[in-house]
């Protein structure tokens, strides 16, 4: 048990240490500091503007998509030197939030499924930040069920047509390209008569539509789809295959592993330290002490379960459901915190705006956005689901529409 | 980096494990808990000719001289099998104050005989109810003797030997606080057993009348050497909460996978394999948090003092949360004597106050978090 980079590991670490720090957009640092789960804005700059100038920065020197391989716009770096990057970019690396779900899904996706021209083409630019990827997965009749889904492709000479509807897709306001998971055959049971595409999302026929979130924000979207026409050459997997090409790009999800996912306990540790309650500081506070040192022990237990997960990964192994882990505590936890930190202020928690609230509303946007954590990606249920039946092997949920042909399935609760 | 034991250290950890499935069934441990033995006798010698009692004790002074972290396997195993023998409160409290603060010739003294298994100790701390504190300590240290009550001592009926924390000032600081070792056998103490939640590891009342006493390290250091001790027994214990833990765990899902109700194993129930997540989630948070804690302790990191807190605070509530909730599996099975649901709880409730309760380590944790952050 080592903790300590080994030499390559150090020269890794010195040189990407002194890349960041003569190219990162140091301007904007202070700012990504301080934005947290809910809020990252930069005042006078568009953040997607400066996240894209950013990514684009660092695959011209070779530092994007590190573990991808070299050909596709990856640097083929080790597990550990991903970790490495990430603690060295720090606050910067905020700004590859825009990207997650290219890097973390399609395109890993696209190299497991796509053609050795295509990855060549439609990888680089991905890696780079230049081309926008989004996951179109969701719908409403499928967002749990992701197989419950309707939206139909049909087969017209070397051509498929899409017709139907997306939701909550994140990023597709501002993606070039998506993956699409489509039903080709309603008559049999549902995980079987599943496609996956990919697609230029400025395509005839595609309609993006922002949604305004609980939060207040618009990351997400319907899409909906006319007679949107996507060449065969763009099917990934096998025709009705599609489930099997979609496990793959859930499981890639838990390749961000070691991205670390936002718990919100080192914004409440700092803003302890210097909150002052009536009788004296709040870190000195026998009740605060109590709550976060419960939450201190889950973020570190968070943090080190992720190494042993890179240290697996750097053996050989491969990511495994257990990883779905990070997720679950974190997602309830950053909602749990964030809702203390407004107790702690009092009456006066219930400001939000920049100037009234404390930290400049940092908790109160943490807990606007936190309920979707704990939905994106997969529920909380969901995940304890994975748990129970990959890691521990109990049975699955009892599937009253198993095998039965998707056309035959009931599609409201009550009559 | 590389943050997991080595091949070596999982070959201890499957050794020991093999070694305490064969010696320490449950019948074993049923034994002690029904009164009809203070320990397992038969155990400790094995485990002495196994090498564990010894695996972090120098080769010079009889030990194995293999070092923490083969410590840390062999406490996951001693907690996952509910041993009951004095092995933390000989190897973990007795032996490593004895290996930070003793000289030559108490390490010469103590420590091949704790190796070979034939010196039980403890360490006597508390007085009463409370947290470990310099000031509730009022056992008072004169003239090479020591006067007082120490309760609860763990195995304090059954050891040969005692590190005793004394008073020998009243400057009402830590330096008032000196450790002294007491042998037991040998006169002007008084052994009463007291009744506890978990009968598989004792807990006694020493009552000292004049005993004769030597100083363990200097006077006035007694504070600064027990928290190292406390802190390195807390990441030892800490591993076995999560052995513990783990077991528990697994017993509830076995179960939950062999229990027919309503026609279906109950394991297919979501409110049971949810809560067998929930178990498996705090099981592995605290796993992480001990093999960081282990890290810091094998290397004596100056990170050891927080790790330790982290570790000790997320094994006992994950070992308390899996062994309460093994029972709820269990339905009224997991009520009964016959079934060893109940030896789990007992110990996770038990082992969660050796050391200090829950809030005192949340205490700190803080405390050592906020150090840091000034720093
Ligand atoms: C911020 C955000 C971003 C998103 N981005 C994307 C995206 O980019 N692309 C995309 O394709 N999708 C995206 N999603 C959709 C997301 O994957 C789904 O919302 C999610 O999978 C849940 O589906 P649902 O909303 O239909 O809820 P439902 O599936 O209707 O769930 C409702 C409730 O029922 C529970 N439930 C459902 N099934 C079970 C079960 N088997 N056992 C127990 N409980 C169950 C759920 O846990 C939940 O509590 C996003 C969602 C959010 C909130």
């Amino acid at each position: 048990m080592n903790f300590d980079d080994t030499p390559q590991e150090a020269a890794f670490r010195a040189e990407a240490r002194a890349w960041i720090g003569a190219n990162a957009p140091k301007q904007y640092e202070e700012e990504l500091r301080k934005s947290s789960l809910g809020r990252t804005q930069l005042t006078g700059a568009n953040i997607l503007e400066v996240a894209k100038a950013w990514q684009k920065k660092k695959a011209d020197a070779g530092w994007a998509c590190l573990h991808w391989p070299k050909e596709y716009g990856g640097r083929g770096s080790t597990p550990i030197e991903r970790v490495i990057w990430q603690q060295e970019e720090g606050p910067f690396g905020k700004l590859s939030g825009m990207f997650i779900i290219g890097h973390g899904m399609c395109g890993p996706t696209m190299m497991a499924f796509a053609g050795e021209e295509q990855k060549r083409k439609y990888l680089p630019p991905l890696a780079s930040g230049e081309k926008v990827w989004c996951q179109l997965f969701s719908e409403p009749a499928g967002g749990s069920d992701v197989a419950g889904l309707r939206t139909r492709a049909e087969k017209n000479g070397d051509d498929w047509i899409i017709n139907g509807q997306k939701i909550w897709t994140s990023g597709a306001h501002y993606s070039d390209y998506g993956i699409l998971l489509t039903r080709t055959d309603p008559n049999v049971a549902k995980h079987k008569g599943l496609t996956m595409f990919f697609l230029d999302m400025k395509s005839p026929g595609v309609e993006v539509r922002p949604i305004k979130q609980a939060s207040g924000q618009s990351d997400f979207n319907e899409v909906y789809f006319t007679d949107v026409k996507i060449p065969d050459s763009q099917r990934l997997g096998a025709v009705n295959d599609g489930w099997n090409v979609s496990l793959t790009t859930l499981m890639n999800e838990r390749m961000s592993i070691g991205a670390g996912v936002s718990t919100g306990f080192p914004e409440l540790f700092e803003f302890c330290n210097s909150l002052m309650l009536e009788d004296g500081p709040a870190i000195e506070d026998r009740g605060v002490r109590s709550k976060l040192a419960n939450w201190a022990v889950k973020a570190s237990g968070l943090k080190y379960t992720s190494m042993r997960a890179i240290s697996a990964l750097s053996k050989g192994d491969r990511p495994g459901p257990e990883n779905s882990i990070g997720k679950l505590v974190a997602g309830s936890m950053v909602q749990d915190v964030a809702m203390y930190a407004l107790d702690l202020q009092g009456a006066a928690g219930v400001l939000s705006g920049p100037e009234d609230a404390e930290v400049a509303g940092k908790f109160q946007a943490m807990l606007l956005r936190a309920p979707g954590t704990r939905v994106e990606g997969g529920t909380d249920e969901i995940m304890r689901n994975i748990i129970a039946e990959r890691v521990l092997g109990l049975p699955g949920d009892i599937r009253v529409d198993k095998d039965v042909p998707f056309n035959k399935i009931p599609t409201k609760g009550r009559a | 980096m590389n943050f997991d034991f080595s091949d070596d250290q999982k070959q201890m950890r499957d050794a020991a494990r093999k070694f305490l499935s064969e010696q320490c069934p449950p019948k074993a441990v049923r034994t002690v808990l029904d009164g009809k033995a203070a320990y397992d006798k038969e155990l400790w010698k094995g485990l002495a000719e196994m090498g564990f009692l010894g695996v972090a004790i120098p080769e010079q002074f009889g030990g194995a001289g293999a070092g923490h972290l083969e410590l840390c396997v062999i406490a996951e195993e001693m907690g996952r099998a509910l041993a009951p023998v004095p092995f933390s409160s000989t190897v973990y409290l007795a032996a490593e104050a004895i290996l930070i603060a003793g000289s030559d010739a108490q390490k010469q003294k103590w420590l091949p005989k704790i190796a070979s298994g034939e010196a039980i100790g403890t360490l006597a701390l508390f007085e009463g109810k409370g947290n470990p504190s310099p000031k509730a300590i009022k056992l008072t240290a004169s003239g090479g003797t020591l006067n007082g009550v120490k309760k609860p001592v763990a195995d304090g009926a059954i050891a040969d030997f005692a590190v005793v924390a004394a008073r020998t000032g009243s400057t009402g600081r830590d330096s008032d606080i000196s450790l002294f070792l007491v042998d037991l056998k040998a006169g002007g103490v008084e052994v009463k057993s007291l009744t506890n939640v978990d009968p598989t590891r004792g807990q006694a009342e020493l009552t000292f009348k004049n005993a004769k006493a030597e100083p363990l390290g200097a006077t006035g250091d007694g504070w600064s050497i027990l928290s190292q001790v406390l802190d390195r027994a807390a990441v030892l214990m800490a591993f076995e909460q999560v052995g513990g833990a783990d077991r528990a765990l697994e017993m509830g899902r076995d179960y939950a996978l062999d229990r027919i109700a309503f026609g279906r194993p109950i394991g297919s129930f979501q409110a049971v394999k949810h809560m067998l997540a929930d178990m498996y989630v705090s099981a592995t948070l605290a796993r992480s948090n001990c093999y960081y804690g282990a890290w810091a302790l094998s290397t004596n990191a100056s990170e050891l003092p927080e790790a330790a807190a982290a570790a000790r605070i997320s094994a006992t509530q994950a070992f308390q949360h899996c062994a309460k909730n093994n029972i709820q599996v269990h339905g009224g099975m997991g009520f009964t004597w016959e079934f060893d649901c109940h030896m789990y709880y007992r110990r996770a409730n038990a082992v969660a106050l050796g050391l200090g309760s829950l809030s005192y380590w949340e205490d700190q944790l803080i405390d050592r978090m906020r150090k840091k952050n000034a720093a």
